[in-house]
C-alpha cells in the first residue's frame, strides 16, 4: 500500500517535471537553446497567478489565464531582446545570456514581491480521493497534474505533427537555413516556440505551486534544473521523451527516498541519470543524429 | 577587443586601490555597526529580516539622542567566501562592531577574521556551535543548535515520553543539521522511541511529501522538525491534504509560519514550537516592535528581526556603559564591549536576564509555545 | 605563414605572463606598504583561484570543445582533499608552504583522478549530453562530500557516511564535518602560491594547446570527424584534457579551502560551475587571456556593485546580459562601427578581428 502511495507521489512531482521539461525540449528543438531562465518565468507565473487571485480576487482559473498571458509576452520580450540578436553564434553564449536572464528575473521578482516567501493556496478545491481506509490518498492536485501533462503532450504532438505553424517548427528545428530559404518566416516561427514554451511555464508555475505551495524569487530553479534533467533523460527535443522523462525522473526521485536513503537520493538519481546516458547516450526516446562528413 | 578589456581591468585596479586607502573613522561622529547577511538568492528573508530588525532598532535608539549609531548592511549570498568579501568592505567602511552575519556558514568563516581583528562580533542569528569557538570577542544572541536539540530532546522525555517520534531535517541546512545532531545523541542517551529519521537538501526540497508519508507509515505520533517555516508549511500542508496528524514540533526557526502571507493558520493547529520570541506576544515592547515592523515594511517580523534588533539594544545598552565614543578605534571597542558582555544582564524580545559568559554563548531559555486558534499559547 | 603564426602565439603568451606578472608585483608593492584596502586584498586569493578555474575549464570548453558544467566538483574535491590533508600533517610538517604545497597537489591527484573516473565513460557522449553528466556528477560529489564525516586521532584519519558511525578514540577532532563542513581550518593560502599556480596553470595550458596534440584538439573541436579521418585519436587528447583540466581545478580548490576559516559542500554546486563557465565564454572560448582578464572581473564587479545595495544584483545580471550581446551579436558590432566615427572604437574592433585571425 505505501508503495503504492509512494508511485503516485512519485508521478504528481513527475508530471510537473514533464510539464516544465515540455517546455525546455520545445524551444531546445526549435532555437537549439538551453533555456535556463525558463525556471524563472515559472516562477514569474506563480507569481502572477497568486497576484490575481489573492489581491484582485479573481477566480484562479482566470488568474492562470492572466498568468499564461502575461509569461507569453515575457517569453516573447526576452526571446526578441536577449536571445534574437544572438541568433547564429555558438549555442555557449545564448546559454550564458540565458543565465544573465535567469538572474535578472530572479532578482526583479525579489524587488517587486520582496523576498519573503508566500504560501500559495492551491487552485485545486477538489477533495483527496481516499482509498482502502485512508491507505491510499490521491490529491486533486495528483489527478489534475497528471491530466494537464497528458493532455498538453498530445496537444503539442498534434500542434507540431498537423498544424501549419507545427510544419513550420519541425522544418527550422530540422535545418534553420534551408527553411529560411523555403520561406519559413523563421523569427516568428522562434517567437511563437518561445510563446507557447512560457505560457506552458505559466500553467507548469501554477500546478507546480499548487502541488508544493512555498512560492518565492526562487522557486523555479531547482525544479527547472530537475526538468532539464528530465527533458535529457527522456531525450532532448523530443516531446513524449520529456513527458516520460519528467515521470520517470518523479518515481526514481521519490522510491530512492522511500526505499534507500532520503539523504543521498540527489546523488541516486542523478547516477540513474547516467547509467542511463551511457546505455542510450541520446536519452531514452530521443533521436541519435548521424553525423555528415 | 583585447585591448579594452586590459585598459578596463587597470582603470578597475586603479579605482580600486586608490578609492579609499582611508578607512579610518576618526571623521564620524556615528559608531558604525556592520552586519551581512543573505540579501538576494534563496535565503533572502533571513538576511534581509535582520537588515530590517536592525534598523528599527538604529531609528529608535537615535531619536533617544544619546550614542548615535549607523548602520551598514552587505549582501553575502549566503556563502562564506563573499561573507568574508562584505566584512572586508564593512572594515574599510571604518565599522567599529560587526552585528553580523546572518547565517551560520558565513559566520563560521567570518568569526576568525573578527577574532584576529580585535573586531567585537555578536551575531543575531548564526547558531552554530562554532561559530563563537572562534576567538574571545565572538558572542551570539541566538542560543545555539545544540542547546536547541538538547531544550527539545529534554521537553519530549518531559511531555512525550512514550510518543512514537519522527524526524524530519534538512541535512544541506547547518541550522536543521546541527540541532538534528544534538538531539540525536541526547534522544538515544534518554531511551526516546525514534522510528524514522528523514532528510531532505536544498537541492530537492521542492516535494517533501515522501518524508511525510515514511514517517506516517512507520506510525510516528510526533514529528519533529528542526527547520525553518517555508519548509514547515509545505510539510503541514501535505499532512493535511493526505489526513495525518500527529503532533508537529518545531524549533525557533519556525516562528514565521503564522505570518507567512497566504498560509492558512488551521494548518498549523497543535503545531509546537521552542522559540524565544513570537510575533503575537502582548507585552508592550513586542507589540511597539511588530507595529513599527509592519508600518515600515509590510510583513511581520520573525525571529531574525527580532535578533537583531536585541543584537543593537545589547550594543546600545554596552556602549552607553563602557563609555564607548565613536572616535575609539574597533580594537578599543572590542576590549570595553567583551568586559561589558561578560558582566551585564540585558532585557530584549527574545529573552529577559540574558548573560554571556566568556565563551560568547548566551543563556537564556527557549519556550515552549503552541499554536491554538491560530495564536501562540505558551505549553508549559 | 606558420612561422607568423607561432611568432604571434609566442607574442601572445608573453603578453599573458607579462600582465599576470606585473599585476602580481604591483599589487605585492601596494599590500606591503599598506595602500592596499582590506576588500581589495581579500579578494586577491580569490581571485587567483577562479583565474586558474577559468582557464583550467577553457581547455575543456574552448579548446575541445566540450561543455562541462560541473567544474565546480573538481574544485570540491580538491578543496576538502586539501583540507583533510593540510589538517592531518599538520604534526609533521610544521612549514606551511611545504603543508600548502603538499595539500594542493594531492588535491589535485584526487580531482584528477575524479576527472578520469568521470572522463573515461562521459567524454564518449557529445554536446548537450555531456553538460547534463558533468552537472551530475558535480551534484553527486556536492551530495555525498555533504554527507562524508572524517576525523582524526592518534590511530589515523577515520571515515564515516554519518555522525554516528564515526568512532573515535578521545584525543580525536573532526576535520570535515557532513554538512557542517570544515570548520576552524588553519589559513595557511598566500597570494604568492596563488600566483605561482596560476603561472604553472598558463604553461601546462599553453603547452598542451600549441603542443602536436594540442593543434590535433583544436582541429578535433573543429570537426572530428575529418580529425578522426587523418588517424587522430580524439578520446585519448580529449581525455587528457579533461584529466589535466580537473587536476589544476583541484589544486586551485586547496588552495580556496585552505583559504577560508570554513567551507561546507554546498559551496560547490551548480551555481559556481556556471559562474566559472561565464568567465571563459565572457572571456573566449579558446583564448587564454581573454579567461584571466574576464575571470578578474567578473569577480571584482559584484564587489565593486556594493555601493547599489538592493539593486546590486539585478545590476550584475544587466551588465552580463550587455555584454554578452556586445561581444557576441554580429549586429551589435556593426551598429558600433556605424555609429563610432571616431576612431577609437574602429581600432577596438579592428585589432579583435586581428585577434580571431590568429
Amino acid at each position: 500500500m505505501n508503495f503504492l502511495q509512494y508511485l503516485i507521489n512519485g508521478i504528481s512531482i513527475g508530471s510537473v517535471y514533464a510539464i516544465i521539461a515540455l517546455g525546455y525540449t520545445m524551444v531546445y528543438g526549435i532555437a537549439n537553446m538551453l533555456n535556463f531562465a525558463h525556471g524563472d518565468v515559472i516562477m514569474i507565473g506563480a507569481y502572477m497567478s497568486y497576484c490575481a487571485t489573492n489581491y484582485l480576487g479573481l477566480h484562479p482559473l482566470v488568474g492562470l489565464v492572466i498568468a499564461m498571458a502575461v509569461c507569453t509576452v515575457l517569453g516573447i520580450t526576452i526571446e526578441a531582446l536577449a536571445y534574437r540578436p544572438l541568433r547564429g553564434v555558438p549555442s555557449l553564449a545564448v546559454l550564458i545570456t540565458a543565465i544573465g536572464v535567469s538572474y535578472f528575473l530572479q532578482n526583479a521578482a525579489q524587488l517587486i514581491w520582496g523576498s519573503a516567501p508566500k504560501n500559495y493556496t492551491s487552485i485545486v478545491s477538489m477533495e483527496p480521493l481516499k482509498l482502502f481506509d485512508g491507505g491510499l490518498v490521491i490529491t486533486g492536485e495528483v489527478i489534475i497534474t497528471i491530466v494537464a501533462s497528458v493532455v498538453i503532450m498530445l496537444a503539442l504532438t498534434l500542434f507540431t505533427g498537423k498544424t501549419k505553424m507545427g510544419k513550420a517548427m519541425r522544418a527550422v528545428s530540422e535545418d534553420r537555413d534551408a527553411a529560411q530559404l523555403m520561406g519559413i518566416p523563421v523569427n516568428r516561427t522562434i517567437s511563437t516556440t518561445f510563446a507557447i514554451g512560457s505560457a506552458l511555464a505559466a500553467v507548469a508555475g501554477v500546478l507546480l505551486c499548487s502541488t508544493v505551495p512555498t512560492l518565492m524569487p526562487t522557486t523555479g530553479s531547482m525544479p527547472g534544473i530537475r526538468a532539464f534533467t528530465a527533458a535529457v533523460l527522456g531525450g532532448i527535443g523530443s516531446i513524449p521523451g520529456a513527458m516520460l522523462g519528467g515521470i520517470l525522473l518523479g518515481i526514481i526521485e521519490t522510491l530512492s527516498k522511500a526505499y534507500i536513503s532520503t539523504q543521498f537520493s540527489d546523488a541516486i538519481v542523478f547516477t540513474v541519470l547516467i547509467l542511463v546516458l551511457l546505455v542510450k547516450p541520446a536519452g531514452l526516446l530521443g533521436k541519435t543524429v548521424q553525423e555528415k562528413v | 577587443m583585447k585591448k579594452v578589456l586590459s585598459m578596463a581591468l587597470a582603470a578597475a585596479l586603479m579605482a580600486a586601490t586608490f578609492a579609499g586607502c582611508a578607512g579610518g573613522n576618526s571623521d564620524s561622529n556615528t559608531i558604525k555597526l556592520g552586519t551581512s547577511g543573505p540579501l538576494t538568492g534563496s535565503n533572502a528573508v533571513y538576511g534581509n529580516a535582520v537588515k530590517n530588525g536592525m534598523e528599527i532598532a538604529i531609528e529608535e535608539l537615535n531619536a533617544k539622542g544619546g550614542l548615535q549609531f549607523e548602520q551598514n548592511a552587505q549582501d553575502d549570498e549566503a556563502d562564506s567566501e563573499k561573507a568574508v568579501n562584505a566584512y572586508n568592505t564593512l572594515k574599510d567602511w571604518g565599522m567599529h562592531i560587526m552585528a553580523g552575519p546572518t547565517t551560520t556558514g558565513c559566520a563560521n568563516a567570518v568569526a576568525p577574521e573578527c577574532a584576529a581583528d580585535n573586531m567585537f562580533m555578536l551575531t543575531p542569528s548564526a547558531s552554530g556551535p562554532d561559530v563563537i569557538k572562534a576567538g574571545d570577542s565572538v558572542f551570539q544572541v541566538c542560543f545555539s543548535d545544540p542547546n536547541l536539540g538538547l531544550a527539545a530532546a529534554d521537553y519530549f522525555a518531559a511531555h512525550f515520553s512514550d510518543a512514537v517520534i519522527g524526524v524530519i531535517y534538512d541535512s544541506s541546512d547547518l541550522y536543521s543539521a546541527g540541532v538534528y545532531s544534538t538531539f540525536e545523541t541526547e534522544a538515544k542517551a534518554k531511551g526516546l522511541n525514534v522510528v524514522c529519521v528523514e532528510a531532505f537538501t536544498s537541492a530537492n526540497k521542492s516535494d517533501l511529501s515522501t518524508q511525510v508519508t515514511k514517517c506516517q507509515a512507520a506510525g510516528a505520533d510526533l514529528v519533529f522538525m528542526p527547520f525553518y517555516a517555508t519548509e514547515a508549511a509545505q510539510v503541514l500542508t501535505y499532512a493535511d491534504k493526505i489526513g495525518y496528524k500527529p503532533t508537529f514540533f518545531g524549533c525557533d526557526g519556525m516562528d514565521g509560519i503564522l505570518a507567512t502571507e497566504g498560509f492558512d493558520p488551521k494548518l498549523a493547529e497543535g503545531l509546537v514550537l521552542l522559540t524565544p520570541f513570537a510575533a503575537d506576544a502582548d507585552d508592550e515592547k513586542t507589540q511597539n516592535f511588530v507595529k513599527k515592523y509592519i508600518e515600515k515594511f509590510d510583513t511581520v517580523p520573525n525571529q531574525f528581526a527580532a535578533d537583531a534588533y536585541d543584537v543593537a539594544y545589547a550594543i546600545y545598552e554596552a556602549c552607553t556603559e563602557a563609555g564607548v565614543t565613536p572616535d575609539m578605534s574597533s580594537e578599543e571597542v572590542c576590549e570595553k564591549m567583551v568586559e561589558q558582555f561578560t558582566s551585564m544582564s540585558f532585557d530584549g524580545l527574545t529573552g529577559s536576564g540574558m548573560t554571556w559568559d566568556a565563551s560568547g554563548a548566551v543563556s537564556k531559555v527557549p519556550m515552549a509555545v503552541v499554536i491554538q486558534n491560530g495564536e501562540y499559547v505558551s505549553a508549559d | 605563414m606558420r612561422k607568423n603564426l607561432n611568432r604571434k602565439q609566442r607574442g601572445g603568451n608573453f603578453k599573458v605572463f607579462a600582465l599576470v606578472t606585473v599585476a602580481f608585483i604591483v599589487m605585492q608593492l601596494l599590500s606591503s606598504m599598506g595602500m592596499l584596502k582590506s576588500s581589495v586584498k581579500g579578494q586577491l586569493i580569490p581571485i587567483c583561484v577562479y583565474i586558474v578555474l577559468a582557464v583550467s575549464l577553457n581547455l575543456v570548453v574552448g579548446v575541445s570543445g566540450e561543455l562541462s558544467l560541473g567544474h565546480a566538483g573538481f574544485m570540491g574535491v580538491g578543496a576538502f582533499t586539501g583540507v583533510v590533508v593540510a589538517s592531518s600533517i599538520a604534526n609533521v610538517v610544521s612549514n606551511d608552504l611545504v603543508r600548502l604545497l603538499i595539500a594542493m597537489v594531492i588535491g589535485g591527484v584526487m580531482a584528477g583522478i575524479a576527472g578520469g573516473i568521470i572522463g573515461i565513460p562521459v567524454l564518449r557522449l557529445r554536446g548537450d549530453y555531456l553538460a547534463i553528466v558533468t552537472l551530475a556528477f558535480g551534484e553527486i560529489l556536492k551530495n555525498i562530500i555533504g554527507n562524508l564525516y572524517i576525523g582524526k586521532d592518534s590511530h589515523g584519519l577515520h571515515f564515516a557516511l554519518n555522525a554516528s558511525g564515526l568512532v573515535m578514540e578521545p584525543d580525536g577532532s573532526m576535520i570535515l564535518n557532513g554538512p557542517m563542513g570544515t570548520t576552524g581550518v588553519e589559513k595557511i593560502a598566500t597570494f604568492g602560491v596563488g600566483f605561482a599556480l596560476i603561472i604553472v596553470t598558463l604553461v601546462v595550458v599553453l603547452n598542451l594547446i600549441h603542443s602536436k596534440e594540442g593543434r590535433a584538439i583544436m582541429a578535433i573541436r573543429d570537426n572530428r570527424i575529418a580529425a578522426e579521418s587523418v588517424g587522430l585519436n580524439v578520446f585519448s587528447f580529449k581525455i587528457k584534457a579533461f584529466v589535466v583540466s580537473a587536476f589544476l581545478a583541484g589544486m586551485a580548490g586547496a588552495l580556496y579551502g585552505l583559504n577560508y576559516s570554513a567551507i561546507t559542500a554546498t559551496k560547490f554546486d551548480f551555481t559556481t560551475s556556471i559562474n566559472i563557465l561565464v568567465f571563459v565564454v565572457l572571456g573566449g572560448m579558446g583564448n587564454i587571456f581573454g579567461s584571466v582578464i574576464s575571470a578578474t572581473l567578473l569577480y571584482m564587479l559584484p564587489e565593486m556593485l556594493r555601493g547599489l545595495y538592493d539593486y546590486r544584483m539585478i545590476m550584475y545580471a544587466i551588465v552580463l546580459i550587455v555584454v554578452m550581446l556586445f561581444t557576441w551579436s554580429p549586429q551589435a558590432k556593426n551598429w558600433v562601427q556605424a555609429v563610432s566615427s571616431g576612431s577609437v572604437m574602429r581600432r577596438v574592433f579592428g585589432q579583435k578581428k586581428e585577434a580571431e585571425d590568429e
